[in-house]
């Protein structure tokens, strides 16, 4: 489910060179995600999950795959539910 | 109580070793170099005898074992008297950190020659047709077998690209692979041919070269820097650019600053007692001046610190600090050479006087331009949309 929606938010934002998503665990960097629009992507992902992804988060590794991007998309709102 | 006795190591003091060479081989040769629009070649046989090429290779493959703190005043005292020399210098210590952080054993025995031989290496990072971003290739490797491939570059820029010993050089990683997907290449000369382009007939850093060629190659597959070159230019060949870049830019204007302050002590000689308008001037530049060194200075002695977490280097928040560092730095370039100009009066606009600016000024608005300033404004903005933290 989570990593449906990373899906579909990539395929939007990602910009990548071929119309087909690579599998969720190719690398989105080989598949021709800029940092230009991963800076997008994002954006998209904070929108979508009403998330900010913190400082430590912000690393080309955090985006390199679907499976990375749900990793840490649950880990945060993980932290976020525990606190609150 | 017995006291502990530290051992004194008299280690080599490189940047005291460039201010010799800057003065008695840089200074005399700079303005023809300027005029003649040819290579430095004077300048980098006195850095060769001194080993200055390999400073950066580590002690154990025969180098010098520098920082980049060390490396940076090496090109401060260079850029004092030749900004050409000091560039040049600047971008092949560039391709040596790539190649010692990056290389695949393959290449061991290359940086071993760099250090035995002082090799100097270049860069072929610009290409034609991809608007100035140097993060997408249209060239891309393609394989021949025998565990070799095939290259060719419309290299918009190759700075002393005739003059160098190798070159390393961006491209696609396969010809199927997204513009985005590059590696970089490793060229020992040799390797490579290049066929002249556009000529570098500029104002400024007229020294380097940097004119147009088309690149093409053949080279070893199992010599390819397979770090994807996104991780490269971020964590090594981005940050050693803005930092080295950013001491060509402060030499540049410690030496025309230090020219506005000659001329300033002349003048208060000729009249004692009266201090000349122009000190206050001088005070006021040099205040800017001493911002700008520590701006530049803990750039580089940050970037020495954080090399043992290159994890750290990875992030937006480095990426904005090193965007800055290009953004204030050539700024103030611009800026200090203009206050040492009207300190210096007609003194400094005269191209026939010991003072003279004119290079100085040339050369300093070369900075904005090098990787221009907007394009880098427009990289930090779309940063700060997810950025946290100032």
């Amino acid at each position: 489910m989570l990593t449906e929606r990373i899906r579909v938010l990539v395929r939007a934002h990602g910009r990548l060179a071929d119309a087909a998503l690579p599998a969720d665990a190719a690398d989105l960097y080989r598949a021709g995600l800029s940092s230009h629009a991963s800076v997008n992507l994002m954006l998209a992902i904070e929108d979508a999950f009403d998330i900010e992804f913190p400082e430590s988060y912000l690393k080309r590794s955090t985006f390199e795959s679907i499976n990375a991007i749900a990793r840490a998309v649950e880990a945060i709102t993980s932290e976020v539910s525990s606190t609150t | 109580m017995a006291a502990i006795v530290l051992p004194l190591v008299n280690q080599r003091d490189i940047g005291r070793v460039a201010v010799d060479i800057a003065t008695s081989v840089l200074r005399p040769a700079a303005d023809e170099v300027d005029r003649q629009a040819r290579f430095p070649a004077e300048a980098f046989e006195a850095l060769r005898s001194e080993r200055l090429l390999s400073a950066l290779v580590p002690v154990n493959l025969g180098g010098g074992g520098a920082s980049v703190v060390e490396i940076g005043a090496v090109i401060e005292a260079l850029a004092q008297e030749c900004a050409s020399t000091a560039m040049i210098y600047a971008m092949h210590q560039i391709q040596v950190a790539c190649l010692v952080r990056y290389r695949p054993p393959t290449l061991d025995s290359l940086l071993r020659l760099v250090a035995e031989r002082e090799l100097l290496l270049a860069s072929a990072t610009t290409e034609v047709g991809v608007g100035g971003d140097v993060r997408t290739s249209r060239c891309a490797v393609e394989a021949t077998g025998n565990g070799r491939y095939r290259i060719s570059k419309e290299a918009s820029v190759i700075s002393y690209g005739q003059e160098a010993d190798g070159i390393l050089v961006t491209a696609r990683r396969n010809p199927n692979s997204p513009a985005s997907d590059q590696v970089v290449l490793v060229l020992r000369r040799g390797e490579y041919e290049l066929e002249p382009r556009q000529t570098w007939e500029t104002l400024g850093f007229r020294g380097t070269c940097s004119h147009g060629f088309l690149l093409t190659a053949t080279g070893a597959i199992d010599e390819i820097i397979d770090t994807p070159y996104a991780e490269v230019s971020a964590v090594t060949m981005l940050p050693m650019s803005h930092i080295t870049w950013a001491h060509v830019w402060l030499g540049l204007a410690e030496g025309a600053i230090s020219k506005a302050h000659a001329h300033v002590r002349t003048i208060a000689r000729l009249t004692p007692g009266v201090p000349p308008p122009a000190a206050l001037r001088l005070a006021e530049a040099m205040a800017e001046l001493h911002v700008f060194r520590s701006l530049v200075h803990g750039a580089a002695s940050d970037y020495d610190a954080a090399l043992r977490f290159p994890d750290r280097l990875d992030t937006m928040a480095f990426a904005i600090r090193m965007n800055n560092l290009k953004l204030s730095s050539s700024t103030m370039v611009v800026d200090l050479v203009g206050r040492a100009l009207r300190i210096c009066g007609l003194a400094g606009y005269r191209e026939d006087s010991p003072l003279s600016l004119g290079r100085a000024l040339r050369d300093a608005h070369g900075a904005a331009l090098m990787v221009n300033n907007d394009r880098i404004f427009h990289s930090t903005a779309q940063l700060l949309l997810v950025a946290k933290g100032v």
